[in-house]
């Protein structure tokens, strides 16, 4: 297994040879891929935005935005400029406190779950052990800044919404951590990069959906009801509670909940493709092609080109995803609140501990194809 | 000393920190819902704690377990029924609080008592298993803790009937601690009977 490129290790060589200890080398690139990460996490959501303004109006054929910037694709910076230098209100009988660090609560774990998706071999922020548990985790945060937003807003609308977030977010919580589950047990790690690479074998063919299929349904219905995407965006169903939790908020507090409603679409989607799609993989594997091609696997050059394909494709599939997940926003009815409850009680919950204990079955009866 | 050590030092004097105040606060704010809030920062900040010990799965497990789940239930059930009523003042309430906090504080004492007098053996931190310990606590649960860990899970079955049997009045047609009818009339209209027909 070739390594890949290692950034951090080139930094260091290249700092130990300016003359500085390895810690204090160290200490200097930790910031660089939180900043890179961070601004690629922003810069995906401007362009998740544009596609979302671009592809909503393809469904209703209109033509979108067209005027800031070549076909529009400047229209989500001017959204953004709007919410920045717009007023910031904080109702008269609203809780200042908690209905400033209510959206702080809910973007925070978003961010912070960007910490374990990896790009590469190396080009991840830190390949913490309990990996993908630690984003399960982190998920499971957010409903109480929804909660707290919802109640400290002091409108009935907003504290419904709030309830409605994070019963959602607690019911849907369950059947995706057992799907989850499932990969984990296929791969016997829970790292995210010991998952892809346990697909990397054959390309294509041995991605995790072809083993996992129902896992993979179940996987993108939660994370949907999770980002609290249609259909299933009841918390903010504008019909019944204005805009649910987020009814008081203007300005930059309003900005945290849009940015980070987007943060947590576009990480779903780099979560999939890196559990299912075979993460940064190429359709056909990289090594098969350089040696068809007689190019040796550790050229420097290779690395490099290497790893670019391997951010590509991951950026691929992940914005293969969100497509999907606009497209279903723009045409599918919204779900009413029984109707999700007994989605995930009663359908998910048992589809996803049945393909658990079918997975774990044919863990032991075929183990050559399921990760001995 | 060197930078990683005084790193964890400020690390765990501001956990340590929160963890106190927050604690504090959860037990002497008026307001239920503040307190709700903080407790779940005590929690977090106990993950950090677990963090700084290397153990990270227990760290993540204890985020899941009691920011996610249990505190969010708390907070579901302050707001489901938080009603704008009066509370009566407690009679004697000076020195209630005089006797909790003679309680308390004599707990507290005792503890350190206990802390103080034995020498505590302090693990090798290079004979940390580190990322290893996921592995080392699966065998265990399903070794030597299995029963304990699968009485927990009937514990748990159990609570979740009951809580089931409150909730849904309609299973029952007297109320269990006053022994009156119960009032049909408010509760949602179920398709099928529960548990036991309705006469």
């Amino acid at each position: 297994m070739s390594t890949g490129l290692d950034l951090e290790y080139s930094f260091n060589e290249l700092l130990k040879g300016l003359g500085l200890s390895s810690e204090i080398a160290h200490i200097i690139w930790l910031p660089f891929p939180m900043l890179i990460v961070l601004v690629a996490a922003v810069v995906g959501v401007l362009v998740t935005v544009w596609l979302e303004r671009k592809i909503s109006a393809a469904a209703q054929q209109r033509i979108g935005p067209e005027y800031a910037g070549a076909l529009g694709v400047l229209q989500p910076i001017a959204d953004g400029l709007k919410l920045l230098v717009k007023e910031d209100i904080i109702p008269a009988k609203a809780d200042s406190i908690l209905f400033t660090a209510g959206p702080v609560l809910v973007l925070v774990p978003v961010i912070l779950s960007w910490l374990i998706v990896p790009f590469g071999q190396n080009l991840l922020i830190s390949n913490v052990g309990v990996g993908i548990f630690l984003w399960i985790a982190l998920s499971s945060i957010q409903p109480i800044g929804l909660l707290m937003s919802g109640y400290a807003s002091n409108n009935k609308y907003s504290l419904l919404g709030g309830l409605r977030a994070a019963a959602q977010s607690i019911s849907y919580e369950i059947p995706l951590a057992l799907s989850v589950l499932a990969i984990v047990m296929m791969t016997n790690s829970l790292s995210t990069v010991d998952i892809v690479n346990q697909q990397s074998g054959a390309g294509i063919l041995s991605w995790n959906i072809w083993r996992q299929p129902v896992g993979f349904i179940v996987f993108w219905i939660c994370a949907l009801a999770e980002c609290e995407r249609l259909p299933f965006d009841l918390p903010e169903a504008e019909e019944e509670l204005v805009a649910g939790y987020q009814t008081e908020y203007a300005g930059m507090k309003f900005a945290l909940f849009y940015l980070g409603s987007y943060i947590n679409l576009i990480l779903s989607a780099l979560l999939v493709s890196v559990l299912y799609l075979g993460g940064w993989g190429f359709p056909i594997p990289v090594e098969t092609i350089a040696n068809i091609l007689n190019i040796p696997i550790n050229s420097s050059f290779i690395q490099v080109i290497t790893a670019t394909l391997g951010i590509v494709m991951t950026i691929l599939k992940a914005y293969l995803l969100v497509f999907i997940a606009i497209l279903l926003r723009w045409t599918t009815p919204r779900v009413r609140i029984d109707q999700l409850l007994d989605l995930g009680w009663k359908f998910l919950l048992p589809i996803s501990l049945a393909n658990l204990l079918l997975t774990a079955g044919l863990k032991l009866a075929l183990p050559r194809f399921f990760g001995g | 000393m060197s930078i990683a050590v005084t790193t964890q030092f400020i690390c765990f004097a501001v956990l340590s920190l929160v963890i106190i105040v927050g604690a504090l606060g959860v037990v002497l704010l008026e307001n239920i819902v503040y307190s709700a809030f903080l407790l779940g920062g005590v929690f977090m900040s106990v993950a950090g704690l677990y963090l700084l010990l290397n153990a990270s799965f227990v760290a993540a497990a204890q985020v899941l377990v009691y920011v996610g789940a249990i505190n969010v239930l708390i907070l579901f059930a302050i707001m489901l029924v938080n009603k704008k009523e009066d509370l009566k003042p407690m009679k004697y309430l000076n020195s209630r609080r005089l006797i909790s906090t003679t309680i308390c504080i004599t707990l507290l004492s005792l503890l350190i008592r206990v802390d103080l007098s034995k020498v505590w053996k302090i693990a090798n931190p290079n004979l940390s298993i580190g990322e290893e310990s996921t592995v080392r606590i699966g065998e265990h649960l399903f070794s030597d803790y299995l029963l304990p860990f699968e009485v927990a899970s009937v514990l748990l079955l159990m609570a979740m009937i009951g809580a089931i049997v409150l909730a849904r009045r309609d299973v029952l047609t007297k109320d269990i601690s006053t022994g009156l009818p119960v009032d049909q009339e408010l509760i949602e209209k179920s398709d099928k009977p529960l548990l036991i027909k309705k006469n």
